[in-house]
C-alpha cells in the first residue's frame, strides 16, 4: 500500500469537511503513513473464510414498531444552538 | 471521611454519622482546595450537588432512601447532563449545554447519588494520557510529572486522589483500566452492551463501553447495580438480566481455573510490572487457584485492527459535529462547506483529526474492503481466540498495561507508540468482553494494575475474583501522599 502525500491529505481532510494548516500537512502525512504501515501487518493473515465482525456479540439490529414515541421537544434542543431563527437552523445560503 | 469506600460511606449515612450535605460539601471542599494540583475536573456543580444532597437526606429521612442514596461521584465529561456543559474535553462542545441526561446519570439521579461534576478527559476519548484534552492535561496523583492514563484520566485521578468516592469512565480501547492502572483503582469495563450508551457521546460505537472507577472491587459491583441494564433507547443494549452483582463477593476461590496468555508475558512489558503481576497471580494460587499458561495468537493483531475499526466509527460519529446544530461555529463562514471546513478545523485538536482522517480514508470508495472489512474479520480471530481459551479457564490475568505511568509529554508526539500502550487491553474490547484493573503492587511508587478478562456477562466473577484479592491485599488502600 501506498504512503499518503501531501495531496491525499489534502484529498481525505476535504471529504471530511476538516480543515487542517498548511504548515501541518507533512506531519500529518507522516502520521498516517506510519499508522497504515501498523495496519498492513493484516494483509499477511488469511481471511478468506472468516465472516466479518460488525458486533462483539453477533446480535442483530432490534427493530421497533414505527410509532411516535418521543416527545417534540424542538426549543429546549434548539435552546444552545450556534444560529436558529423561527424553529430553524441557519446556515450560509446554498441556492442563489 | 475521604478515605472511606461507597459501602462504608452508606454505613456512616445509615447510621447517622454524617448527613449527605456533610459529606458532599467535604468533596466539594477537597475538590477546592486539591485538584488545582490535578486538573481532574472539567465543571463543578456545588449548587447541584448540595441540592441533591439536601433532597438524599430528605429521602433517608422519610425511609426512601435507595442503594446508592447520597453518595457524591464525579462523571466523566462525555455524558451528556442536562443544562450542564457537556464537552467531552473538545472546544468544539465547549459551548455545548445539553438539553437531556444520558441514561447512566438518570440511573443514578433515580438512585439518590449526588453529581459533584464532570471529569477531564482526552478528547472525544480518543487517548491514552489524558494529555489531548483541550482543558489542558491531567496530572498523576502519585507524581504530578506522570500522566494519570487515559481517556478517563480525570476520573481516574480524581478517585485516587480522594476528590470523590468513585466515578464513571468509559472503555473503548482500555480508557478505563489503562487509567485505573496508573492511578491505582480499581476499574470495570463491562461486557459490550451491558451499561447503556444512550446520551454518551460515541466514538467507535461497536467498542464504546461505560463502567464504574471505584477504590474496591465491592464499590464497583455497587456502582454496576445502578448502571447496568437494558435500554431501549440504545439500540445495541443487551436485553440481559442483571443479577445482584454484590450477592457472590465471597465466593472462594478453590479450584478457580487462571489462564495467564504467554503473548502478555512478552517482549514490551517492563520487567518490574511482570514481577509485580507474577507476584498477584502467586496470592491467587495461595487461594487455592490453578494457573496455567494459554496463547492467544492473534494478540499481535490487536493493535492494527483496532487503529481502522475505531478511527472508521470514529469519523462517521464525528461527522455530527458540523458548527450546524449544535457546538462550535467558525466566525463569518462564506458558505456552507467553509462552515463545516473551519468549524470542524478550529474545534477538534491533532489527535481526533488523525483518526477522522484515518477513519475517512479507510472507508472512501475502494479502500473499504481492504481496509475495514479486512479488520471485522481479523477482529473475528481475535475474539475466536478467547472463546478457545474460555473452554479450559474460567478467567485470564495478565498486565494492564506494559508499564507504570508515563512522564508526561513522553510519547505526545509520537502517536504509534502511545497506541501500543494499549496492545493489552484493546483485543478486550474488539471481542466485547469484560475486563478489569486492580491495584496488585507498586514499581519505583507507581501503581501498578492486574488485568482480569472474563466470559461475556460474567462480571458478578469477576468482581469476585477482585474483591477475594482485595481481602488478602492492601494495594488498593494506599493513598497518594499528596492526597492523604
Amino acid at each position: 500500500m501506498s504512503k499518503l502525500d501531501k495531496s491525499d491529505v489534502e484529498k481525505i481532510a476535504f471529504l471530511a469537511r476538516l480543515g487542517i494548516n498548511d504548515q501541518d500537512i507533512p506531519e500529518y502525512a507522516t502520521n498516517l503513513s506510519n499508522i497504515l504501515d501498523l495496519v498492513e501487518q493484516l494483509d499477511s493473515i488469511n481471511t478468506d473464510e472468516v465472516k466479518p465482525m460488525s458486533h462483539p456479540l453477533d446480535s442483530v439490529q432490534r427493530l421497533r414498531l414505527d410509532e411516535v414515541t418521543e416527545v417534540n421537544d424542538r426549543d429546549n434542543l434548539m435552546a444552545h444552538s450556534p444560529e436558529v431563527e423561527a424553529g430553524l437552523f441557519l446556515v450560509p445560503r446554498v441556492v442563489e | 471521611m475521604h478515605n472511606k469506600t461507597i459501602a462504608e460511606l452508606t454505613a456512616g449515612l445509615k447510621a447517622g454519622d454524617f448527613s449527605s450535605v456533610e459529606l458532599t460539601r467535604h468533596y466539594l471542599n477537597r475538590i477546592n482546595s486539591l485538584d488545582e494540583q490535578l486538573n481532574s475536573f472539567i465543571t463543578i456543580v456545588p449548587d447541584l450537588a448540595l441540592q441533591q444532597a439536601k433532597q438524599a437526606d430528605e429521602q433517608r429521612a422519610a425511609g426512601q432512601a435507595t442503594i446508592i442514596n447520597g453518595i457524591p461521584l464525579a462523571q466523566k465529561d462525555i455524558f451528556c447532563t442536562k443544562d450542564i456543559k457537556t464537552s467531552c474535553g473538545s472546544k468544539m462542545l465547549d459551548p455545548f449545554i445539553s438539553p437531556y441526561n444520558a441514561t447512566t446519570i438518570e440511573k443514578f439521579n433515580h438512585s439518590g447519588a449526588v453529581m459533584l461534576g464532570k471529569t477531564n478527559m482526552d478528547e472525544f476519548a480518543m487517548g491514552s494520557s489524558n494529555e489531548t484534552s483541550w482543558y489542558g492535561p491531567v496530572k498523576n496523583p502519585w507524581s504530578l510529572d506522570t500522566v494519570p492514563g487515559g481517556s478517563s484520566g480525570g476520573s481516574a485521578a480524581s478517585v485516587a486522589a480522594r476528590l470523590t468516592p468513585a466515578a464513571t469512565g468509559t472503555d473503548t480501547g482500555g480508557s478505563i483500566r489503562q487509567p485505573a492502572s496508573f492511578c491505582g483503582i480499581t476499574g470495570l469495563k463491562p461486557t459490550y452492551g451491558r451499561v447503556s450508551r444512550y446520551g454518551m457521546i460515541a466514538f467507535a460505537s461497536s467498542l464504546d463501553q461505560a463502567g464504574p472507577m471505584t477504590r474496591t472491587a465491592e464499590d464497583a459491583a455497587i456502582m454496576l447495580n445502578v448502571m447496568a441494564g437494558f435500554d431501549s433507547r440504545d439500540s445495541t443494549s443487551v436485553d440481559e438480566a442483571v443479577p445482584d452483582y454484590t450477592a457472590d463477593l465471597n465466593a472462594a476461590m478453590e479450584g478457580l481455573k487462571i489462564g495467564l496468555p504467554k503473548e502478555y508475558f512478552a517482549e514490551g512489558l517492563d520487567d518490574s510490572v511482570a514481577k509485580v503481576i507474577e507476584a498477584a497471580v502467586k496470592e491467587y494460587e495461595k487461594m487455592g487457584a490453578v494457573v496455567s499458561e494459554i496463547s492467544l495468537p492473534n494478540s499481535h493483531l490487536s493493535v492494527p485492527t483496532y487503529y481502522i475499526i475505531a478511527p472508521s466509527e470514529c469519523s462517521s460519529n464525528l461527522s455530527r459535529m458540523d458548527g450546524v446544530r449544535f457546538g462550535h461555529r467558525c466566525e463569518e463562514p462564506k458558505n456552507l462547506n467553509d462552515l463545516y471546513i473551519r468549524s470542524r478545523g478550529e474545534g477538534f485538536g491533532a489527535e481526533v483529526k488523525r483518526r477522522i482522517l484515518i477513519g475517512t480514508y479507510a472507508l472512501s470508495e475502494g479502500f473499504y474492503d481492504a481496509y475495514y472489512v479486512k479488520a471485522q474479520k481479523t477482529r473475528r480471530l481475535i475474539s475466536d481466540d478467547f472463546n478457545q481459551a474460555f473452554k479450559e479457564v474460567d478467567v485470564i490475568m495478565g498486565p494492564a498495561a506494559p508499564s507504570t505511568a508515563f512522564n508526561l509529554g513522553e510519547f505526545s508526539d509520537d502517536p504509534i507508540t502511545m497506541y501500543l500502550s494499549d496492545i493489552y487491553t484493546i483485543a478486550v474490547n474488539l471481542a466485547g468482553l469484560p475486563g478489569m484493573s486492580i491495584p496488585a503492587g507498586f514499581v519505583n511508587n507507581m501503581p501498578v494494575g492486574l488485568q482480569l478478562i472474563g466470559k461475556h456477562f460474567s462480571e458478578a466473577k469477576l468482581l469476585n475474583i477482585a474483591h477475594q484479592f482485595q481481602q488478602q491485599t492492601d494495594w488498593h488502600k494506599k493513598v497518594p501522599a499528596l492526597f492523604v
